[in-house]
């Protein structure tokens, strides 16, 4: 597109456009800090750096890849066309088969420390890995497993995104018999050292997809890679988590608060009349900002439909089940 | 001389599969696929409360996890004897509708249209395989790349219908054992109302059309991978007041229809990595227990088969089933781009309607189709109406669901025992299309419409990739 642009103005549009997005995801995308302005800022300037992506899905619903789709600030186009470059993502990749994955591997050899890892979904090593293969070079078969061995040391920064890349999720809840597990602890055992940025949700929601992107872009604007990478490092949570986003919990932002003080509890889920912490809310332990991002669009968020079930918690679901009030129905 | 060809990841389709190809002469002699992840939800859910399992299960789809939310809250009714209210009924149509029309448009768009068209010279768009066999010209080539930006913000629109009644999306909230977890609103109603009319007019005056279009460009893939010719429906969208669906259920075999007995369903494992005794009926069979050891498997997925034969599912099937009426767009179009004079889907004929582009215009056709029905729905809610009514204590119980997701059949059979799943059986639509042999050595339905499938160019196998896509599977 416009790589070649020679804009002298661009580190000065491009500081006021990363400055007024990262207030924007800091204030939960309600300011109307995203201009059609912005935007443009963000395509005429962001395409100076924009460091290869490879997205890999292993043992998931794709659901992570569906919610980032939604993202509106930026839309999803922009952070496609001028944001970031998406060397690989199996959902959205025109290749497909061995020409797929040995681009991939190539640009990870061409770009070595200066790729940024994406992975969706849990990782197994049992049984060779074989509980999740995601593709074939050379008449190889790559599981997800090896492939994150030969690659992920090779990566900038690794975004674990979704509760099943970040801590195992509903991939390794109690009964499973593949030894899924997130990629913190799949590096732990594989000696893996490049950092982990854990994004959460079951979904994450799209901002924090794209929020913890553009942080990190800014980041590595300023300071250079390594510096960028460990001061987006600094920022996280005792979990991994970027506190921009993780930093408090539904709880303390819910808007029912007030019915919690007062003592006024949901009898039943379409009972709007009281906090649902009586009716089962993970609420008070889960820590993400929904209740001011809201949800698609903002049109709605858990809690004001139903209730909070914990999905951003490292222990979704065992340690969130059950997720209603027994006795609810 | 055959050559192999082996094709994965297939991209731009949900999950993981791998094809593998046998070709000579340019032509598919023989096709094997494989799904390849394995997560194993059957022997998560047992021992969990019962009222979990529908958050549980939309896991294991973020495509279409309102279906699973939807058929795991019918099976747990029907254990209980227990019919939600009116308006709950008419809810879940709205948010399960909804997501029709998100799954179809990223069906089509995000992951199939780019089969037919060169989109800009970067990633994600390129690089791509040396002959693409692309036909379009400059102009329409825009065109295409404009409606795919398009349809970006079309189907984020589509989940947000879906969250203003059900929380969020992907993963639904409002869908709860009983019922739905929200009255509706006034204002909730306007908001659905106002983006289902932007919705329905892109596919009135772009995807529906782009069909049509496409389908006269790429003439020869409007009768190309016709396989066994199969459909099968379990009947989607139940009218809130008859009972009476919207798709009806029913099975397509040999030329003739039969009425749909869920008790003819059977999951064959003689070619999955699945021990013998983990196949049989999805209302009795033990859950999975993995053998990757075992001889001539090649698959996580078991090959569901309905009296013994494999079954087409997805919007080419239920339209098929239904004969449905095709949309003004539609009728108006035939003629001109496919030469067909048509009113109801049947009169487009076997051939057309097997075949990739018939797939593909089936699933339009289908997105107008539920956008029409969904206009009726939200006009019969009553605001603040009550949605929900609680759940008998289900302490031991059996139940099912029959119902449809965006890309096909799907059944949920459960059982409760002490207050707890003591079993749970998920059949999706992909263990219908995407299946692998039978124990009869019958190919899943992909596979047997990959035979005879055209492959000019061995280092290109375009048309394999835009076949499976037509599926969805």
């Amino acid at each position: 597109m416009s790589n070649n642009r020679a804009d002298t103005k661009a580190p000065l549009l491009r500081r006021t456009f990363l400055q007024s997005a990262l207030m924007a995801a800091a204030l939960g995308g309600v300011s109307g800090a995203f201009s059609p302005c912005a935007a443009k800022a963000l395509a005429e300037t962001l395409t100076a750096v924009r460091p290869p992506v490879f997205w890999l899905q292993g043992m998931g619903c794709t659901g992570c890849s569906v919610s980032i789709l939604n993202s509106l600030h930026p839309r999803i186009a922009e952070v496609l066309l001028h944001v970031i470059r998406m060397d690989f993502h199996p959902t959205l990749m025109a290749d497909e088969g061995e020409g797929a994955m040995e681009f991939m591997l190539r640009s990870a050899r061409e770009n070595d420390g200066g790729f940024v890892l994406v992975q969706e979904g849990a990782v197994s090593d049992e049984e060779n890995g074989r509980f999740c293969v995601i593709g074939e070079a050379g008449h190889e078969e790559f599981p997800l497993s090896s492939t994150l061995e030969q690659i992920a040391p090779h990566a900038a920064v690794v975004l674990a995104v979704g509760s099943c890349a970040a801590y195992g999720g509903v991939s390794a809840a109690h009964g499973a018999v593949t030894g899924a597990m997130g990629v913190g602890d799949f590096f732990r055992k594989k000696n893996i050292a490049t950092p982990v940025v854990n994004i959460p949700g079951c979904p994450p929601h799209p901002d924090w997809m794209v929020g913890t992107i553009l942080l990190l872009l800014d980041a590595v604007e300023r300071k250079g890679l390594a510096e960028g990478v460990k001061e987006v490092a600094t920022g996280l949570d005792e979990w991994g988590r970027p506190r921009v986003f993780y930093g408090s919990t539904t709880h303390e932002n819910c808007p029912y608060l007030y019915l919690f003080d007062e003592g006024t509890m949901a009898k039943s889920l379409t009972d709007k009349a009281g906090c649902r912490y009586g009716i089962g809310c993970k609420g008070p332990g889960a820590w993400c900002d929904s209740p001011l991002r809201r949800w698609n669009g903002r049109v709605n968020w858990c809690v004001e439909n139903a209730l909070c079930i914990g999905c951003v918690q490292p222990d979704f679901p065992d340690g969130q089940s059950p997720f209603y009030q027994k006795n609810l129905w | 001389m055959a050559v192999f060809i082996a094709i994965d990841p297939i991209t731009r389709i949900e999950g993981h599969l791998k094809a593998r190809l046998e070709v000579s002469n340019g032509i598919v002699q023989d096709a094997w696929l494989t799904g390849g992840m394995f997560r194993g939800f059957e022997t998560i859910l047992l021992g969990r409360d019962p009222m979990d399992a529908p958050q549980i299960v939309q896991r294991i789809c973020g495509v279409c996890p309102v279906s699973h939310a939807l058929a795991s809250c019918t099976a747990l009714e029907n254990a209980a004897g227990l019919t939600p209210p009116r308006e709950g009924r008419l809810l879940r149509n709205l948010m399960q509708g909804a997501n029709f029309l998100q799954s179809h448009i990223l069906s089509f768009y995000q992951l199939s249209s780019q089969d037919f068209f060169q989109g800009p010279a970067m990633p994600p768009f390129s690089p791509r395989q040396k002959h693409p066999d692309l036909r379009l010209g400059e102009a329409a080539t825009r065109m295409m790349l404009d409606q795919y930006l398009e349809s970006l913000d079309i189907r984020a629109l589509c989940h947000e219908m879906a969250a203003i009644f059900g929380g969020r999306m992907p993963h639904v909230h409002g869908i709860v054992p009983g019922g739905t977890s929200a009255p509706a609103t006034t204002g909730q109603i306007q908001e659905f109302r106002s983006r289902l009319k932007t919705v329905r007019e892109f596919v009135e005056k772009r995807y529906v059309p782009l069909l049509y279009l496409l389908s006269e460009t790429y003439a020869d893939l409007a009768h190309t991978g016709k396989g066994w010719a199969t459909a099968m429906c379990m009947g989607v969208f139940p009218h809130p007041d008859t009972g009476e669906e919207t798709i009806r259920a029913g099975v397509w075999a040999g030329g003739r229809e039969y009425p749909f007995d869920p008790l003819k369903v059977m999951e064959k494992v003689r070619y999955s990595w699945f021990t013998a005794e983990s196949g049989g009926s999805p209302f009795s069979a033990p859950p999975l227990a993995v053998d990757l050891g075992k001889a001539g498997a090649y698959s996580f997925s078991k090959a569901a088969r309905y009296d013994g034969m494999p079954m087409e599912v997805g919007p080419h099937a239920r339209m098929w089933i239904g004969d449905m009426e095709l949309s003004p767009m539609g009728r108006e179009l035939a003629p001109k781009h496919l030469g067909i004079k048509a009113r109801t889907f049947r009169e487009l004929g076997e051939d057309f309607v097997f075949s990739i582009m018939g797939r593909h215009l089936a699933r339009a056709e289908e997105t107008w189709l539920v956008a029409k029905a969904m206009e009726g729905w939200l006009d019969d809610l009553v605001p603040g109406e009550n949605p929900l009514l609680p759940l008998p204590k289900l302490l031991n119980g059996e139940g099912y669901s029959l119902t449809e997701a965006p890309r096909g059949s799907l059944m949920h059979c459960l059982r409760v025992e002490n207050g707890r799943l003591s079993f749970y059986q998920v059949l999706p639509a992909t263990l219908w299309n995407a299946s692998p042999r039978d124990d009869a050595g019958l190919r899943g339905p992909m596979e047997e419409a990959l035979v005879g499938l055209p492959v000019p160019e061995e280092d290109s196998p375009v048309n394999a990739g835009r076949l499976v896509r037509a599926f969805d599977p």
